[in-house]
């Protein structure tokens, strides 16, 4: 086996008139965690469709698991393991029936699948819900057991779309350490996401997306350094405009979001002497952080 | 080129089984409730239009009308049981439930899930249609030997009525538009094919429309041998059911690539 799981090159897709994917390349290493960030409506879920062969490119090259994709994205997918974005778990069935019935779709016996169960149970922290009806778990056991049966196939890749979206932070957190877990055992995982903080804590490559354009890569320490390179100063209440004409001799780059303003200060000292003695004013200086890149690389006031 | 067509056939004959047990087990915990309600409309129409208007209509064909209606409630029972199984059931797992989804990230092709709610819906018209037989046969309408001969026809209507139904669902944006099949195809089938009438009964061009139904040929292959006399043209019948059989299975296989996979 290559050390290359996945390989995309100007790859490209259209809905009608409108580009999704814009001639993208990227290269997902064996064991990577990888991920692709953007904004809603940026093409990472396209992506991980024709990944799977369920979407096809109008131009480009996809190798998936060493194979073309999607000319024998069938034998492909054999190797992979799906976490949708949405669940779609049976949910008149139990869990073990979920898992059973999974299974059975990647051609294996009764008697195979019930040897796997235990461990993919375990796995999940499902143990004491094996009998229960899919439709009576939490969102977080839910998102387990689709993380489980996922695995069923033992999978090298793992193809995961927004795994932890509309999940409690407990919940999200368990996700999250299964996911490591999962690489420490050598799995690969192509994320994709908008939330910074799991890119961060997962991720050892990202790929950030706009527009179904790739704008920055690295990895996540790799991309703060280079597009942040400092501290950052948060700074909330007070009338905007009037703050930033007084700190921006001092800071590298200031901007507005909302009522707060963020400034990327080498020298935060500088500034808060300035605002020495502002009533009204919170301020808060934090390391920079993986959002801070996406918000400078997407702006901050995209989503509006 | 090839690979679409290979992504909207079986990718062999053995993958559509794990679709067709995913149904089964469902439906095991529904059965009793599932069966009653597949089984419950020809009863009614059998037992209701059978002694009722039995007494106006006395003997069609040399037979009782009950008798004669038994046959063609074997036929109508597996056409509405996979019709509505297909419309319903699959739709609803093809769009919104997500289940056709989840199976497309397996190794599972299209064509595998297709074939597999097929086989399914196939599974239950052919337990209806058995049953209105073995009831026919019980009461001494037809004969038990003549229910054996039966049995494949029954599963034939089935796949036939699927298949259509596949096509249906293939091209319906929402379920509002199955009434539409309903109402302009399937109940008019019932009148059009001999069902509860003999087709000689309807105008000459009906008659000739009759003939391309589906459910006068199951009916055409059924009734002769239930009522214990020798059927015509069986060879032609079998072969307009396995048309109706294949031909929208191809297309519809084509037309859900095009809805799933774009």
């Amino acid at each position: 086996m290559s050390n290359v799981a996945i390989d995309l090159t100007g790859v490209t897709k259209l809905f009608g008139n409108k580009l999704v994917v814009d001639g993208l390349s990227f290269t997902v290493a064996s064991g990577e965690c990888f991920g692709l960030l953007g904004p809603n409506g940026a093409g990472k879920s396209t992506i991980a469709r024709m990944l799977l062969g369920m979407t096809r490119p109008d131009a480009g090259d996809i190798t998936v698991l060493g194979l073309p994709v999607p000319a024998r994205s069938r034998l492909a997918r054999k190797g992979i393991g799906v976490v949708p974005q949405f669940d779609n778990l049976d949910l008149e069935f139990t869990v073990r029936e979920n898992l059973l019935v999974f299974g059975r779709y990647f051609g294996m016996s009764t008697r195979e699948i019930n040897a796997v169960i235990p461990r993919l149970l375990e796995f999940a922290r499902l143990e004491s819900k094996a009998d229960s009806r899919v439709g009576l778990l939490s969102g977080g056991m839910k998102r387990r057991l689709t993380l489980a049966r996922a695995l069923i196939n033992d999978p090298q890749l793992l193809v995961m779309d927004e795994p932890t979206t509309g999940l409690d932070p407990h919940a999200r957190h368990l996700i999250w350490e299964r996911l490591r877990f999962l690489l420490a055992s050598g799995k690969t995982i192509i994320l994709t996401s908008h939330f910074m903080e799991e890119a961060e804590r997962l991720c050892d490559r990202l790929c950030v997306l706009e527009r179904g354009r790739k704008i920055a890569e690295g990895s996540p320490h790799a991309l703060i350094d280079e597009y942040i390179g400092c501290n950052v100063i948060e700074i909330f209440g007070g009338n905007p405009q009037e703050l930033i004409s007084l700190i921006r001799p001092y800071v590298q780059r200031v901007e507005v979001s909302g009522e707060t303003l963020f400034c990327y200060a080498p020298e935060p000292e500088d500034v808060r002497i300035q605002l020495r003695g502002r009533a009204g004013l919170r301020i808060l200086e934090r390391p920079p952080s993986l959002e801070d890149v996406f918000l400078r690389l997407t702006g901050r006031e995209m989503e509006k | 080129m090839g690979e679409r067509f290979a992504a909207a056939l079986p990718a062999n004959a053995w993958n559509w089984m794990a679709v067709w047990r995913r149904n089964h087990l469902a439906w095991k915990k529904v059965a009793f409730a599932s069966m009653l309600g597949t089984l419950a409309d020809p009863m009614i129409y059998l037992f209701g239009l059978g002694t009722g208007l039995g007494l106006l209509v006395g003997r069609i064909e040399g037979a009782s009308y009950i008798a004669f209606l038994a046959a063609g409630m074997v036929a109508t029972s597996a056409m509405t049981a996979s019709t509505f199984e297909t419309i319903y059931a699959v739709f609803g797992r093809m769009r919104d439930q997500g289940t056709w989804e989840a199976i497309l990230h397996t190794q599972l092709t299209l064509g595998d899930i297709v074939l597999g709610e097929l086989t399914w819906a196939a599974t239950k018209a052919f337990l209806a249609g058995t049953t209105i037989a073995i009831v026919a046969a019980a009461l001494g309408y037809a004969a038990w030997t003549s229910v054996l001969y039966v049995l494949p026809v029954v599963a034939l209507t089935g796949f036939a009525f699927a298949s259509l139904a596949m096509l249906v669902i293939a091209l319906a944006p929402s379920y509002h538009y199955f009434i539409f099949y309903q109402t302009l195809v399937i109940t008019p089938m019932l009148f059009l094919s001999g069902a509860v009438f003999p087709v000689g009964q309807l105008p000459g061009v009906f008659q000739q429309i009759a003939a391309f139904s589906p459910l006068a040929n199951s009916i055409e292959l059924i009734r002769p041998v239930m009522l214990g006399r020798l059927g015509d043209n069986v060879g032609l019948h079998i072969g307009a059911l396995c048309m109706f059989a294949v031909l929208p299975f191809f297309l519809s296989a084509g037309l859900f690539h095009r809805r799933l996979m774009r």
